[in-house]
């Protein structure tokens, strides 16, 4: 997280952006991320993102979801308010199986989504940089985060070579934020 | 790439030595089960041959099914392996032959010492004197609608497995990027799906298997066999492919197309147990004795052990084992779980199938055994020919590109 420095580089194919992806990542520059207008098949293994670990989450959060209505289920019909419901036993497990499912899959669901927001940085009412505003309309954008050892000028150079449509700097927050975020502060980093 | 199949001469040796197997078994039946002295080991000699007949063929006409549905929703995933179910689907009519004639001679020649038949009481108890219910349904239970219903089913699905392999192996020869064949087995789908869904999953297994006990009744009972005869379907296409991927053949297929067959097998898999728990737990609920009496006998009585193995087998082992991505898309967990899923239908058909000829007197002996060797037997002798008639690799196909890109 933090106010960085980034290359910024578009592309109007993705024919382009796959070879550009695979030289970035050859020269050693650190991709930020890659914003496409659409999901691009194989870009996360050209990417060289590893497997998210969501399903585990999801898998932890439909056992919490499976004990809690087990539990609670039979905590109340056995122990706390034990009713005679037509002849069947307290402990009427069959019974009980529908509202278990529809547990683990709520909390597997919410708990999931959730998660998949916190991953992404992304949530109702945060606000999130936009490296180009026609990353969501016909261009591939890629952001490179620069540091000391990646020269402004030799990045952007590099890029050009790459088959970008357009390249340009910029310095934004990488993470995400609530409310105003004022851009004054980070450009006076920049310059000094 | 390799792409004509030569059949091993192992796998020739083994088929025919399981239809060996299969053969010597139904002779020792006839000497001993059906000229035995007991009803109940008559019942048994024809229960065991309806229980394996309609699950062999029920599981193929499943490869149909799927092509039908994949050419429907114009999916390519099927395409690199479109072989394998081609030619389990155009043996569907082997057996529906041997189907039709085990059903026919069921309900025309068998009877026992008092007359009724063992397996099917409503052929000769549904009279006004003898059985009340039995004589109310008449009208649909009856042997006349049981010949119609069954001619009709098996020669349809029969006619559709042949038709959509010879219209992909027509493809081959049309002219490169033709849609006339793509387009023809696109409504063709349409048609099978309409044939599949008035038989297989509904009409086809009420009359023969829930029809055995037929003073009791499911109305997803067809669903729920459905569900049993995909997943092992699924499992069953899974080998080929496993196999022949090990003879060097299929080389188009990835792990990505493996793994859509292993979701499959997983997901159908908790699919099938929503709908067993839904025949049970609902009348396990209403608790009335007419509907009570099914699973009396199998949750209770002497198939207990059976009843208790099946949900083991069909859902705690896949949901156990195939959950995790990795386990998909590994040779050896895939091929064990797809022979375990067959296995463990099998054991549901027969839980399905056997207490009402059987009641108490079930076995799972030799008999049963060599009965399911020799299907087995049949099922690879007949795979392997088809398979090795054409191309593994449908070349003209318009989605052949389409099916090498593919990603899970």
């Amino acid at each position: 997280m933090g106010i960085k420095k980034f290359a910024v580089a578009a592309y109007d194919d993705e024919a382009v952006l796959f070879p550009a992806v695979k030289k970035v990542r050859r020269s050693g520059y650190k991709i930020h991320d890659v914003y496409t207008p659409f999901a691009v098949h194989g870009l996360d293994e050209a990417m060289g993102l590893k497997e998210s670990d969501l399903h585990i989450a999801g898998f932890i959060y439909g056992l919490c979801g499976t004990s809690t209505a087990v539990g609670f289920i039979s905590w109340i019909f056995t122990s706390d308010w034990p009713i005679n419901y037509g002849g069947k036993p307290h402990f009427a497990l069959p019974a009980w199986i529908p509202i278990t499912f529809e547990l683990t899959v709520l909390f597997a669901a919410v708990g999931m989504t959730l998660t998949f927001c916190y991953l992404n940085q992304i949530m109702p009412g945060v606000k999130k940089h936009v490296f180009h505003p026609r990353q969501s309309d016909d261009l591939f954008v890629m952001a490179i985060e620069l540091n000391e050892h990646t020269p402004e000028a030799e990045v952007t150079a590099f890029l050009k070579t790459t088959g970008a449509v357009e390249v340009n700097v910029q310095v934004a927050e990488s993470g995400w934020w609530y409310g105003r975020w004022d851009k004054k502060e980070p450009y006076e980093l920049a310059a000094g | 790439m390799n792409d004509h199949f030569e059949i091993p001469g192992r796998l020739k040796n083994t088929s025919l030595a399981l239809i060996a197997v299969g053969v010597l078994t139904l002779i020792g039946g006839i000497a001993t089960l059906l000229m035995g002295h007991t009803d109940v080991d008559k019942a048994r000699f024809w229960a065991v041959l309806l229980h394996d007949s309609v699950f062999f063929t029920l599981i193929t006409t499943v490869s149909i099914f799927v092509q039908a549905a994949v050419s429907l929703a114009q999916g390519a995933w099927l395409v690199a392996y479109r072989r394998v179910p081609e030619a389990i689907g155009a043996n569907v009519w082997i057996f529906a032959i041997i189907l039709t004639v085990v059903l026919f001679l069921i309900v025309f020649t068998v009877r026992d010492a008092h007359g009724v038949n063992p397996i099917y009481k409503w052929v000769t108890e549904a009279e006004p004197g003898k059985d009340k219910i039995l004589f109310g349904k008449k009208v649909f239970l009856n042997p006349v609608m049981f010949v119609c219903f069954t001619l009709a089913s098996l020669g349809l699905w029969a006619f559709f497995g042949r038709k959509f392999r010879s219209l992909s192996l027509a493809q081959e020869k049309a002219p490169v990027n033709d849609t006339k064949i793509y387009w023809k087995v696109f409504r063709l789908s349409a048609v099978f799906l309409f044939v599949y869904a008035l038989s297989q999953m509904s009409t086809a297994p009420w009359l023969w298997v829930m029809s055995i006990q037929p003073h009791w009744f499911s109305t997803l009972f067809s669903w729920y066999t459905f569900a049993s005869s995909f997943v092992s379907g699924m499992s069953l296409i899974m080998l080929w492919v496993v196999y022949l991927k090990n003879q060097g053949n299929l080389g188009l297929v990835t792990k990505e197309h493996m793994h859509d067959l292993g979701k499959f097998m997983f997901a159908f898999s908790i699919f099938w147990t929503y709908l067993w728990f839904s025949q049970y737990m609902l009348q396990w609920y209403s608790n009335q004795p007419e509907e009570t009496v099914y699973f009396k006998m199998r949750q209770q009585g002497p198939y207990s052990v059976i009843f208790y193995a099946n949900f083991i087998i069909n859902f705690c082992m896949p949901i156990i084992i195939l959950m995790s991505r990795p386990s998909k898309r590994n040779y050896f967990t895939v091929t064990f779980m797809a022979m375990i899923i067959i296995f463990g239908h099998w054991l549901d058909f027969f839980q399905m199938i056997m207490p009402g000829p059987l009641g108490e007197h079930w076995h799972i002996n030799w008999y049963e055994i060599g009965i399911f060797m020799g299907f087995v037997g049949i099922l690879i002798f007949a795979v392997s020919r088809t398979l090795a008639k054409s191309s593994l690799v449908p070349h003209n196909n318009i989605l052949l590109k389409e099916t090498m890109l593919h990603v899970a």
